[in-house]
């Protein structure tokens, strides 16, 4: 190796090497602070404490964390499955029966990509007002279920689904749901595992809508209360950190365990 | 007759079809057809919480004589025109750099760097906060290595918080727009760079003139999804500033202004729906440049 290749390859190491430990620095903040004092914290300790036991205990005593993780939990999974049923449904519609007019009326469900949330809260407010359905995990459902990106995703997978197993099935006799349901679901189902794991991310990680429509401590997520227990006057940072971790480790865990499946989604749908 | 019965068949066809998109349809007609028609509606009517009267154009009038809407429209700009081409090129650079399967423990290089895309905006906000505070993590580390003689007023100061959001930001999609060039790149014949190499090109120009121009419509791509993210900022600032876009509203953005205006203080509906207008006509000409350059190309 001659001495410039040897500069450029230590270079890109080095380079390589600055963006990873930036990268995982916060999350290693996260677990080593959990273990100090709110004082240790802000004055920037980095060495491990030994207050893990005390920010656990305090955190079980400030949050009913069996009720917020339900809370969360219920609201992302149900969110994710009725989202991955209403836009794989589209998708296969849009893709396997084609016409003019439905073409056209895709086209402005694309359309509604580019709608940012920010014009949307206060009428979407108003209208839950008006239901009764403020404080309600049901009105954080709801305007999260039909989502264009997700049509998207499953039109263009939809699109190497191949049609000869279709014709068959209608020979056999099917009805068009007995082939979506028995046929297409089990063809598909890596193409579900990539849309189940981007959309469980975004609604387990929803902010701005639950913090608008969630007002009591019993129906808060994960998230709100991380937030909230963040904006203190003065803020109990070690009991934040127990918070933050317990609100990062579903997302973690679904990304080690499906890696593929999340680039795969990622890049899928907003190709 | 078999007339009649391919057109029964047609018939049968076409109803399949609207079923299955039905629901998507009712769906978007109510909960985003729906409300943004109603937003616009409501831009034409002022007044506090449930009493509003028509107004015409008199809340756009209103805008330009707001210095509060005026600051959160310049931070907003501020924010995608100063951190959205520091992103992309950092961003560009790990992944061509990335590309190199050369190197070794490229494997874990990519998923460490990919690993902020996981963390949840609040929970990062929030672990930021507390490294950035006056006696934190980080003023620590730059006292110590002598890059600052005082410590940074990261929260305190209009400058520097605004530094912080952006870094903030910058830590959280790099990895993301990474992943769309690495993409991108392993899709680009290698014997193109390989002949490069042995023409004697140095890396950087090989970077310059082989790989920015080849990634060039997916850092079209990249940097418009990029700044359409960033006109909506609004869980960072929040919970980086407790709501407030502090200090002095030198981090108060579009987003979070229309919610103040909406949530925190008494509900000002058609004056808050006027500035969410600004996002959507700001988001919707961007849009339209990535539409017209996604043509041109094709």
């Amino acid at each position: 190796m001659n001495a410039p290749r040897f500069f450029s390859t230590a270079l890109q190491y080095v380079f390589l090497a600055t963006a990873a430990f930036l990268s995982i620095f916060p999350f290693i903040w996260m677990v080593i602070s959990s273990t100090n004092t709110s004082i240790d914290i802000i004055s920037g300790r980095t060495g491990i404490g030994e207050a893990f036991a005390t920010n656990v205990a305090n955190f079980f005593t400030q949050v009913d964390v069996p009720l917020v993780f339900w809370n969360s939990t219920k609201v992302a999974v149900l969110a994710t499955l009725l989202t991955i049923v209403v836009s794989s449904l589209a998708g296969y519609g849009f893709e396997m029966f084609r016409s003019k007019a439905r073409d056209r009326i895709y086209a402005l469900v694309l359309l509604t990509l580019m709608v940012p949330f920010a014009a949307l809260m206060i009428p979407l407010f108003m209208m839950m007002a008006k239901s009764g359905l403020i404080n309600t995990h049901i009105a954080i459902m709801l305007p999260t279920i039909a989502s264009a990106f997700i049509i998207f995703y499953f039109r263009q997978s939809t699109k190497a689904f191949q049609t000869e197993l279709r014709d068959a099935a209608k020979v056999d006799g099917l009805k068009e749901w007995q082939i979506f349901l028995y046929i297409y679901v089990p063809v598909m189902r890596s193409t579900y595992a990539a849309a189940f794991v981007i959309v469980f991310m975004t609604n387990w990680n929803n902010y701005l809508w639950p913090l608008i429509v969630l007002q009591s401590n019993e129906t808060k997520t994960i998230t709100l209360v991380v937030s909230s227990l963040a904006s203190a006057y003065y803020p109990d940072y070690g009991v934040v950190m127990i918070g933050t971790i317990l609100a990062t480790l579903p997302t973690l865990l679904v990304f080690f365990v499906m890696q593929r499946q999340f680039v795969q989604g990622m890049l899928g749908s907003v190709k | 007759m078999a007339a009649g019965k391919t057109g029964g068949l047609k018939r049968y066809y076409d109803l399949n079809g609207w079923l299955f998109v039905a629901p998507s349809l009712l769906l978007i007609a109510i909960f985003l057809v729906y409300p943004i028609l109603r937003s616009l509606y409501l831009s034409f009517f002022s007044g506090k919480g449930m009493i509003m009267k028509f107004a015409g154009f008199g809340n756009v009038a209103r805008l330009w004589n707001d210095p509060v809407f005026l600051q959160a429209l310049t931070n907003t700009v501020t924010f995608f025109v100063v951190q959205v081409p520091i992103m992309i090129t950092l961003a560009l650079m790990l992944a061509a750099v990335l590309n190199n399967d050369k190197l070794k423990f490229i494997g874990f290089f990519r998923t460490a760097i990919f690993l902020p895309c996981v963390a949840s905006l609040v929970a990062y906000s929030v672990l930021f906060k507390s490294m950035f505070s006056v006696d934190g993590v980080v003023n620590s580390a730059l006292l110590a290595v002598g890059l600052v003689s005082t410590p940074i007023g990261w929260l305190t100061e209009p400058f520097w918080a605004k530094v912080l959001v952006i870094l903030a930001i910058t830590w959280r999609w790099t990895g993301y727009n990474m992943i769309f060039y690495l993409a991108a790149l392993q899709n680009i014949d290698k014997s193109i760079y390989e002949a490069a190499k042995i023409d004697g090109v140095p890396a950087w120009a090989r970077f310059v003139y082989i790989t920015v121009p080849m990634l060039k419509p997916v850092i079209l791509f990249t940097t418009i999804i990029s700044t359409i993210g960033t006109i909506q900022l609004f869980d960072e600032v929040y919970n980086l500033t407790e709501g407030r876009g502090g200090p002095a509203n030198a981090t108060l953005t579009l987003s979070l202004y229309i919610y103040n205006l909406t949530f925190r203080f008494m509900p000002s509906f058609g004056y808050a729906a006027t500035i969410s207008y600004v996002i959507v006509i700001m988001v919707a000409l961007l849009s339209f440049l990535q539409f017209y350059a996604a043509r041109d190309r094709s």
